[in-house]
This record gives structure tokens, C-alpha cells and sequence, in this order.
């Protein structure tokens, strides 16, 4: 351990190095992808999964998974859980129908509401975790339910259905929440395919990870939220308000669900108040897949994004091989296993790297 | 040095949770450039009175002065900003996150504007990197390295730079040195001279009596809440010092009864027991 201090060169790590790839959280999450990638490239190539019609079948998958699984990585970063997500999908889609079905709202004046119902949700999920010390697992289990039942009854008392139809939401706004997205380069037979039947939420996604990608490692919030998982104690000492801190991660994820629930309802024309327990699985799965530590304090945006690639091709993919389908499950299961065990390893050698040369 | 005001006093401070008392009229003084030792076994007390110097309990009566005048330290944050600085036995860092970044919690460099402002990564590493090796610790030379993979006392002397380049006069060191092996722990040592060495007060809580004479100036020992001896450096030898902690005579007759045993037996010391 205290060895006498050996003469040892400047140990740098700057760019591309490898321990400095190793030290980075989306590492594994990177190498996972690739690998399951190449596999199903493989296996589902018979079946067009390398087209662009094939990639849309995952990627619009994965975009609904993924916009919820980065700020639940938010929260795992920061040491906390929210499955009430599970409700709060299905409780976008619902309010954003009622407003404008039931109450004749405008569009986006009914999704702002929506989101405002959800921010509420997410800033009492905040509220009580932070004041009662209570896990947050627990909490937002019961969230869960408690608004999975007023999903229902709400629903059945404003409108009289649990089904809520969205009809005719207007161009723009179906363009950007719900609708299928082509891009050709050339004539429309001949021409490359950039993209083809790809829905809003997919760009949705990736605009939303561009900005959490800011706000989580290049503003200085994203070291507050990393030293609120890392310590909390450290973290309140050195005057971050972690409480107001884990109340607006609350709020984002709630949002995000609601979202979620929009980009569904108006792609589907119709919103239903069924509870989705399990995305509440599929985010958790992603965020873990991505490499974020269940005790907090060490993961990457970009590795959620990753994770929930990994997790739309296994899930999606198995559809494109010649793999029984009843397998698909145990596949995500195996990858679970596996990608927590990776993680385990590439932290390890994270914070090791440097104790071999230690003095 | 003693005409000078101390920076931080306690005048005749208690301290009772409901109706255990866990503190007594307890008077201590630390000046700039000082190292006060705080010496006592496990539950003398040791650790409410940092918490009370750190601004987590609040005394049940008694004063704390600082550049004497009576003040109060309602929470960790008030005593922050007065300039008390408090490192734990484990650095109170994070272990996932770089030096550099660890270093500027909560106080991150940026560069940019409005909601654009982005935390400047090269020059928080720069200056976290700078701050710890002006303390000695020259083997910190990548401010990107994660803090878990450095080793005890580096985390120590890391905790401690940090607190001085944030304006700490007062340090105070919850056992820096108890989970450490004799090297770290020497390096640690050399750390609180350094931070003596540039005028701060330090109060450095142990139990291992060599470290506190290996750095301390005045010593104070806690016995079950009450200061039991208040002395400077070279008055008491290092056996007194370690009878006091263990409750005065209770050392000196474990060592005659063996010695007695030893005598009775041709020289044999007592069988273990199991």
C-alpha cells in the first residue's frame, strides 16, 4: 500500500489514451454497442436489418425508451430511482387528449399543461423524498399507483372513457410529436435513403440528449449532480442545494415521461390511461446497459444513449434473425447481467489505473 | 506568539443531548500558525466538539469567539464562510469524480455567458493540480485522474489544499491519520505543518499520540466530555500523554500487573486468553 516513493514519469492521460478511454463511463456501454451491433448485422442481414426501414424499427423503439432513460440516469447519477414513470406515460398522453378533445384547448396550450401536470407529480416525488429521507424507490412506487389511479378515475370522470381519441392535432404539430419522417437523397426510387419511417421521437431524442449532454458535462450543474451521488453530505457542505438539486431531477424525468406519452398519443391518434410498468424496466435496463452506477455518482449521457441503442437492437433485433422470438427476453436478461458485470470491471480499472504506479 | 488573539475560542462551552451531558465547561484557543492537538479515546467527546466547532450542534450554553469576539456557527455553511474548514478521515471526496472536478464543487470555474456558461475543465485541473502539489504532493499531476484511485493520504492532502485555497484559517482534521499506514500518515503529518507553516489555525483530532507530538503545539485531552489536561509542547512525556487518554491510572496498572505476573512466572508473560 504506502510503498517508498519509486521515480516515476508524468503519468498523462489526455485524449485518446487508453486509460483515459477506459476512466470514461460510456466505455463499455461503446464496446456493447458495436458488438451487438455486428451480431445482429449478421444474423438479421437476410432480413434487412441493415436498411434504413430496418434501423427505423429500433431506433423509434429506442427513442421513446431513451428519452425517459436519461434523466432516470440523471437521478441513478445522483443516487435516486423514479418508477413512476410507468404512470406518468400514460398520464401525458390522457391529460394532452382531454385538453384538446374534451376541452377543446389548443394543441400546445394542452401540452403545456401536461407537462405542468407532470412537473407537479415529479416536484411532490421530489418534495418527499427530500424531506422525509424516505428511498426514493418507495415513494415514487407509490406515486406510481396513486396516479396510475387517478389516471383511470380522472378520465372517467372528465371525459367518461379510459380510450381518449386525438384527432386532427394540426400539421406542424403532428410533424413534430407524431408522425413518420422520410429523407431520400435523389428521386424517390432511386435515390439514397438517409432515413426512411423514422418518428418525431426519435429527433426528439436526440435534440433532448444534446442539451442533457450539456447540462450533465460541459455546465457546472452536471458536477453538482455527479458530487450529489458521490457524497451528499460533501455535496450540501460545499453549499450545492441538493434538495432543490433532486426536486428539479424529479420534475425532468416526470416531464420526460409525459412527453413520452404526447409523442405516442399523437402518433396513435388516441391516448389510453393503461400504465406502462414496463418501460419503467426498459429505462432502468438502459440506464444500467449505459453504464451508470446504481449507487450514484459515476455515468455519461452519451452512455445512456448507448445503452438504450444496445437495448432497441436486442429487443427489436431478435424480430430480424432466425432466433425463436420467446428467446427475446432472456437475451435482454443475459445483457443486463453482462453489462453490470462490464461496468463493475471498467470502474475498477478506472480508479485503478493509476494505484499500479503508485508511490 | 501567545499575545496574539486566538482565531478560534470556545469559553466554557456544554453540550447536552436531552439529558446526557456529553460536554463540560470545555475552554479551548487555537492562534494562527498553531497546531492545537485534541487527544481522547473513543466517546471522550471528540467528535461533538468538532461538531460544534463546524457549526453542526449548537453549544447548550458557552460562547465561541473568533478574533475574539462572541459569534455564533448556526450551520456547516456559516462556518465555511467564517473560514473553518472541516476534513474527515476519509477526505470527504468523491470518489467518481476527477481532481479537478472534486475540487471545485459547488464553486465551478466557467467561461461563457447566460445559461451557456460551460465549467472550465483545463483551468479547474490546472489550479486543483497547482494547489496540491504547492503542499508537496508532486505525484498529483493530472487533474483528470479520478480521486479514488489516489491513495489515503493524497486524498487527505487533497481535501486539505482545497480548504486552504478556499480561504481556510481555521483547519480542522477529524483523524487524518487513523486509517492510514506510517508513510501516509507521515505525509499527512508533513501536510498540517505545511498548512502551520502558512499561518493557519489547526485543530487535529487523534487518538495516536506520536502523530499529535509529532506536529502539535498545545495539546488538550478529553475525558468523558470534560478537558482533563491543557498543556504546550514538551511538558508531559509521551507515557503521561497516553495515560491521560486512557483514563489516567488504568494504563500504569495493566503494565504493573503484567510486570507482576512477569515476575512470579520466570519472566513469562500471561497466557493469551481465548
Amino acid at each position: 500500500m504506502a510503498e517508498t516513493s519509486i521515480k516515476v514519469g508524468p503519468a498523462r492521460s489526455r485524449g485518446l489514451s487508453v486509460p483515459g478511454f477506459f476512466r470514461r463511463p460510456e466505455a463499455g456501454a461503446a464496446a456493447g454497442f458495436l458488438l451487438i451491433l455486428i451480431f445482429f448485422s449478421y444474423f438479421g442481414w437476410d432480413k434487412q436489418f441493415v436498411t434504413a426501414l430496418g434501423s427505423s424499427t429500433w431506433l423509434n423503439f429506442a427513442s421513446k425508451v431513451g428519452i425517459i432513460a436519461i434523466p432516470i440516469g440523471f437521478l441513478m447519477i445522483a443516487g435516486e430511482l423514479d418508477i413512476s414513470i410507468g404512470a406518468l406515460i400514460p398520464a401525458g398522453g390522457i391529460v394532452l387528449a382531454m385538453s384538446v378533445e374534451t376541452f377543446g384547448l389548443n394543441f400546445w396550450l394542452g401540452a403545456a399543461i401536461s407537462l405542468g401536470v407532470a412537473a407537479a407529480i415529479g416536484y411532490i416525488n421530489g418534495l418527499l423524498v427530500t424531506r422525509t429521507n424516505v428511498p426514493s424507490l418507495i415513494v415514487t412506487l407509490a406515486t406510481l399507483f396513486v396516479v396510475a389511479g387517478l389516471n383511470a378515475y380522472v378520465s372517467k370522470h372528465l371525459a367518461g372513457t379510459t380510450q381518449h381519441s386525438l384527432q386532427d392535432v394540426g400539421a406542424v404539430s403532428e410533424f413534430l410529436m407524431g408522425d413518420y419522417h422520410t429523407l431520400i437523397l435523389g428521386a424517390e426510387a432511386t435515390g439514397f435513403v438517409v432515413f426512411q419511417s423514422l418518428q418525431s421521437s426519435f429527433f426528439i431524442w436526440i435534440v433532448f440528449a444534446a442539451v442533457c449532454y450539456f447540462v450533465l458535462h460541459v455546465s457546472p450543474w452536471g458536477n453538482w449532480i455527479f458530487a450529489m451521488g458521490g457524497d451528499q453530505q460533501s455535496a450540501r457542505n460545499a453549499g450545492i442545494p441538493t434538495a432543490r438539486l433532486k426536486i428539479s431531477l424529479f420534475m425532468l424525468s416526470a416531464m420526460a415521461a409525459a412527453l413520452v406519452g404526447m409523442t405516442e398519443a399523437t402518433l396513435a391518434n388516441s391516448a389510453s390511461t393503461t400504465t406502462q410498468f414496463g418501460m419503467i424496466f426498459n429505462a432502468i435496463i438502459c440506464v444500467v446497459v449505459g453504464g451508470v452506477l446504481l449507487t450514484g455518482g459515476f455515468g455519461s449521457v452519451l452512455g445512456v444513449v448507448f445503452g438504450t441503442l444496445t437495448f432497441g437492437i436486442v429487443f427489436q433485433g431478435i424480430n430480424f434473425t432466425t432466433f425463436d422470438k420467446d428467446l427475446n427476453l432472456l437475451f435482454i436478461g443475459a445483457l443486463l447481467l453482462f453489462a453490470v458485470l462490464m461496468n463493475e470491471t471498467f470502474r475498477r480499472m478506472a480508479t485503478n489505473w493509476s494505484s499500479t504506479k503508485k508511490s | 506568539m501567545s499575545d496574539q488573539k486566538p482565531i478560534l475560542a470556545l469559553r466554557g462551552v456544554n453540550k447536552s443531548f436531552g439529558p446526557i451531558d456529553v460536554l463540560h465547561d470545555i475552554n479551548l484557543e487555537v492562534r494562527a500558525g498553531e497546531v492545537l492537538c485534541l487527544l481522547g479515546d473513543n466517546g471522550a467527546g471528540k467528535s461533538t466538539l468538532i461538531k460544534i466547532m463546524s457549526g453542526v450542534h449548537q453549544p447548550t450554553s458557552g460562547t465561541i469567539e473568533m478574533d475574539g469576539q462572541a459569534t455564533g456557527l448556526p450551520t456547516p455553511r456559516a462556518a465555511s464562510e467564517k473560514g473553518i474548514a472541516t476534513v474527515h478521515q476519509f477526505g470527504g471526496t468523491f470518489p467518481l469524480m476527477s481532481i479537478g472536478r472534486s475540487f471545485f464543487v459547488g464553486v465551478e470555474p466557467t467561461k461563457g455567458w447566460g445559461p451557456f456558461k460551460v465549467y472550465d475543465r483545463k483551468r479547474a485541473n490546472e489550479i486543483a493540480v497547482k494547489a496540491v502539489q504547492n503542499f508537496g504532493i508532486t505525484r498529483i499531476d493530472d487533474g483528470d485522474r479520478l480521486v479514488g484511485g489516489l491513495s489515503g493520504g493524497e486524498r487527505q492532502s487533497l481535501a486539505i489544499a482545497r480548504a486552504v485555497h478556499f480561504g481556510a484559517r481555521v483547519l480542522i482534521l477529524d483523524e487524518p491519520t487513523a486509517a492510514l499506514g506510517v508513510k501516509q500518515a507521515a505525509h499527512v503529518l508533513r501536510i498540517v505543518n505545511e498548512a502551520k507553516r502558512r499561518g493557519l489555525a489547526v485543530i487535529f483530532i487523534t487518538h495516536q499520540v506520536m502523530h499529535a507530538m509529532a506536529v502539535g503545539d498545545h495539546f488538550a485531552v478529553l475525558i468523558r466530555g470534560a478537558v482533563a489536561a491543557d498543556f504546550k509542547k514538551g511538558q508531559k512525556t509521551r507515557e503521561e500523554i497516553t495515560d491521560l487518554m486512557a483514563g489516567g491510572e488504568t494504563m500504569a496498572n495493566l503494565e504493573a500487573s503484567i510486570d507482576g505476573y512477569m515476575a512470579s512466572h520466570d519472566g513469562h508473560p500471561p497466557a493469551p486468553v481465548h
